[in-house]
């Protein structure tokens, strides 16, 4: 994948985590804050993002995939991702 | 949108009576006994409580609530790490540990809180639970609750135990789960063959000990007694609310470590109040009694000889077992439910059991015995079984 | 298994880790009954110190109160100490569903079911009553069991923003076509202190056809003007589908929790909420106990009152003196403090001072919220109030943080 689009990619991704779940302005995230090892995400409310995901890139992510793990930073949500625009 | 919610629900309280298996209470209006007084006013005997040691409404018991009461007053109003620990809490702790031969042990509002949230703490998807099929189902909600990666094996089947070991041998950590008695048939764990799989493959113990402590071996510590496996178990949970009292309460007691990260992580226990004081008081004074004198559980284990024996000779199918429950076998699930009601209008109180709580046609009424029946109780309760079993032609 | 060896060194480790985070939770054992004034050993095995006590959820001041102590004498004699049983094979007495009646009364609902607690209560109730088929949408500040309920339900779930009702409309669209809907919330959130907007939350509930269910163990008893709870305080009582809450905190304070709602709803719990079925209910003598704190409760609003007079008081005063606060209407008053350490070591100065009140950090709180949490009881007199306030003055001057701005206090001890 381009250098443009990628970056692309991980600013929308950013700017959705922000607008979803950060509600302190005081925090700022960026593309390798932990998301939800540091408790900005809990699992409880991946659901919207896998969602999101789901529906801009046009993808499905098996429930087996979205780990916690996975889903711990803007980087780890776009590698993500990338597999399964790949495919 | 609770109409359209309230048509979803009636229908399903429907199907559950239709399949006959609504649960209807009874009301009890004495306090809990040998024998009890229901609403309707009629005085039964009561033979389906763990009441085992018949310390329900002893009065030592009572009395050291009541002295509680004076000193440490009524409730905690806090978990325990905010300010909700008396010294109380602390004293019996100690106390249990020392009734078990343990390392330490940590309070829990319920032994289904104890079993809820022992296993999240301590292991992670790196590790492996092997559970017995007929494990109680707090332990089956505390295994959800965690991430390891689950075997199960046949009720007290140790080939089976062996091959889900074997199995098991690519995870970390190991966890055999057993409870100590098995509530609906009265078995008692094959402890000492667990072990022994347990030191070949690796694996720690964890027993639950609610329907054996007190009980089980002769001064009542269990199945660790019964198979001189004292202070050899890693894990032990125990209930206060069955043989110990009754009330309320439930604890983990072990090794040193496993406590001390089950009061920084456990959940039950961090987010909800321990046990209050009069309980944990009355929770040390049992302890003292037990150690005190072995009168309770002789007269306990004394009275399920006594029960089993006859019945046996009277022609029942009664699964045998070293606990103080005995399953009256009856195979039916109507059949079941009909000698319960015979029985009650006889003046004994007992409960049939059918699937799903047991497997299908393996219907039955699980008599519990405890150190509260006198020889007379017990007589007349196995008169009228013979004269009910008779009626129904289930005596051999 | 080897246990002295790979496993008790991995356990001994990830302990050593917890002590080294400073988050190791060290208890403090109480040696009175649970009041305004306690005698707590603290480390193990020191001398019993005398401290006001500033964080219980002893809101009522129940906890040890004469005619309660009394009730619970009195049930002991009348009806034992134990069942040993659960509800449905002989657990059952008179006063088990004397008390259902009594809170289905008091919170205006329909019926009413009892738990061991209300951490049993929450872990029980979502299974019971949801399928896969069904959506769960939860406040993100829901307390701990409500999550471990949700954990044990196969239903899907969501959350919305706290307190963010356009967020939570947001969701209640997304999920639109589930067939139940269920909006979970507590009634006044337990660490920040301020109340759900239950009213709003009724209006978007009917608008999408969801059902709400509202965990108010932090109100029942003195939230609203006679304390019944966060549904009166928003005027929308008889309109909760489900509400859960505890006798462990304003009400008595010992044990027991239960699920008030629907009828339906607490008939299905009573046949397939498991920490029902398969534990033992509330002990007679505890809920002998919980019937005398409803008496007490009916027949006057002068706790609740006094509870309502002593928040302001201990809230104003903390204000004046420079502390910053959340903003709130409860007794639950968060002096915050926003680095985890200071929260530790302002809550020892405090201890040392006589003032018992705890410090709370990441997990508990957000990363960088960290906080002294101070719980108002109607057990509190003046003295004890005015006590506390120049103790926490004086600990604030030491600790230089009194008028500070957050962005100060953030700058001199960091985030």
């Amino acid at each position: 994948m381009e250098e443009n689009n990628l970056n692309e990619m991980k600013e929308l991704v950013l700017k959705y985590v922000i607008s979803e779940y950060i509600d302190d302005d005081d925090v700022t995230i960026t593309y390798e804050t932990p998301l939800i090892s540091s408790g900005y995400v809990d699992s409880f409310s991946m659901v919207s993002l896998l969602v999101f995901l789901e529906n801009k890139f046009n993808i499905k992510i098996p429930p087996s995939k979205a780990t916690p793990e996975a889903f711990d930073s803007v980087n780890n949500i776009v590698a993500l991702v990338n597999q399964y625009l790949n495919q | 949108m609770y109409n359209q919610y309230q048509d979803h629900l009636k229908s399903q309280i429907r199907e559950i009576k239709d399949a006959g298996l609504y649960k209807q209470e009874r009301v009890i209006v004495s306090p809990q006994g040998a024998e009890i007084t229901l609403d309707t006013g009629q005085t039964v005997l009561n033979f389906c409580a763990n009441n085992y040691l018949g310390l329900s409404s002893n009065d030592k018991l009572v009395e050291a609530a009541k002295k509680a009461l004076d000193t440490h007053g009524y409730g905690m109003s806090s978990v325990r790490f905010i300010c909700g620990t008396g010294d109380l809490h602390k004293e019996l702790e100690e106390k249990i540990a020392g009734f078990f031969g343990t390392e330490d042990t940590i309070l829990y509002a319920a032994c289904f809180d104890a079993n809820g949230g022992v296993f999240e703490p301590l292991l992670t998807s790196e590790d492996a639970i092997i559970s017995d099929s007929l494990n109680h189902a707090s332990i089956i909600d505390g295994v959800r609750l965690c991430k390891a990666q689950r075997y199960r094996y046949e009720n007290a089947d140790m080939e089976d135990l062996e091959a889900q070991l074997q199995l098991a041998q690519e995870q970390r950590f190991r966890l055999i789960v057993t409870d100590g008695v098995f509530s609906m048939d009265g078995n008692v764990a094959p402890l000492d063959r667990i072990y022994e799989l347990a030191e070949r493959y690796d694996a720690m113990i964890m027993v639950d000990e609610s329907h054996s402590a007190g009980v089980v071996g002769e001064t009542g510590r269990g199945v660790t007694e019964l198979h001189n496996l004292r202070g050899k178990i890693e894990i032990i949970t125990g209930t206060l609310g069955k043989a110990f009292g009754g009330a309320i309460g439930g604890f983990t007691t072990g090794k040193k470590e496993i406590i001390e990260m089950l009061r920084q992580r456990s959940r039950p226990y961090l987010f909800s109040n321990s046990i209050p004081p009069l309980v944990a008081a009355a929770g040390i004074r049992m302890v003292e009694m037990m150690t005190e004198t072995n009168e309770l559980q002789d007269k306990l284990h004394e009275n399920t000889r006594y029960f089993m024996d006859r019945m046996m000779k009277a022609g029942f199918d009664i699964k045998p077992t070293q606990s103080a429950i005995c399953a009256v076998m009856l195979y039916d699930a109507r059949l079941s439910q009909e000698m319960a009601s015979r029985l009650l209008k006889e003046g004994i109180y007992v409960t049939g059991f059918y699937y799903p709580v047991v497997p299908k046609d393996q219907a039955r009424i699980r008599v519990q015995l405890s150190a509260a029946h006198e020889t007379a109780h017990l007589d007349k309760a196995i008169d009228a079984f013979t004269r009910v079993g008779r009626e129904l032609g289930v005596l051999k | 298994m080897s246990y002295s060896g790979k496993t008790k060194d991995l356990y001994l480790s990830l302990l050593s880790d917890i002590r080294n985070g400073g988050i190791f939770k060290e208890e403090r054992f109480i040696h009175s009954s649970q009041a305004a004034d306690i005698e707590v050993e603290f480390p193990s095995g020191s001398d019993l110190k005398k401290v006001i006590n500033m964080c219980s959820n002893n809101y009522l001041g129940l906890s040890s109160h004469p005619e309660v102590i009394r009730a619970a004498h009195e049930g002991l004699e009348a009806r034992g100490y134990g069942m040993s049983s659960v509800r449905f094979i002989c657990g059952t007495q008179d006063i088990h569903r004397e008390l259902e009646n009594r809170v289905t009364e008091f919170l205006g609902t329909e019926d009413t079911i009892l738990f061991p607690s209300c951490m049993d209560a929450n872990a029980g109730i979502f299974e019971a009553i949801l399928t896969s088929e069904d959506i769960m949408i939860s406040d993100r500040l829901v307390h701990a069991s409500i999550i471990d309920g949700m954990r044990l339900c196969s239903a899907q779930h969501d959350t919305f923003k706290h307190s963010n009702m356009e967020h939570l409309e947001e969701k209640l669209l997304l999920h639109e076509n589930k067939r139940i809907k269920l909006v979970i919330t507590d009634g006044v959130f337990s660490m920040d202190g301020d109340t759900a907007r239950l009213d709003e939350m009724v209006r978007l509930c009917d608008k999408y056809d969801a059902l709400l269910l509202v965990d108010d163990s932090h109100a029942s008893g003195f939230i609203g003007k006679t304390g019944r709870g966060t549904h009166e305080y928003c005027n929308v009582v008889g309109k909760i589908d489900i509400i859960t809450t505890t006798f462990g905190k304003a009400l008595g304070g010992a044990s027991g929790g239960c699920v008030s709602g629907r009828k339906e709803i607490v008939e299905m719990c009573r046949q397939k909420a498991r920490p029902y079925l398969f534990s033992n209910t509330i002990a007679p003598v505890i809920v002998s106990g919980v019937l005398k704190v409803f008496d007490i409760l009916s027949a006057s609003t002068e706790r609740r009152d006094k509870l309502e007079k002593n928040a302001s008081f201990w809230r104003a005063g903390l204000k004046d003196a420079g502390f910053i606060l959340k903003e709130g209407n409860t007794p639950i008053v968060p002096v915050m403090l926003f680095n985890a350490k200071l929260s530790q070591d302002f809550s020892r100065d405090l201890y040392n001072e006589g003032i018992y009140a705890i410090g709370f950090f990441f997990p508990v709180v957000p990363n960088g919220q960290a906080r002294i949490r101070t719980q108002i009881s109607a057990g509190h007199e003046m003295h004890h109030l005015q006590t506390a306030l120049d103790k926490f003055v004086k600990v604030g001057k030491k600790h230089g943080i009194l008028g500070l701005t957050k962005e100060q206090i953030i700058e001199k001890y960091g985030q």
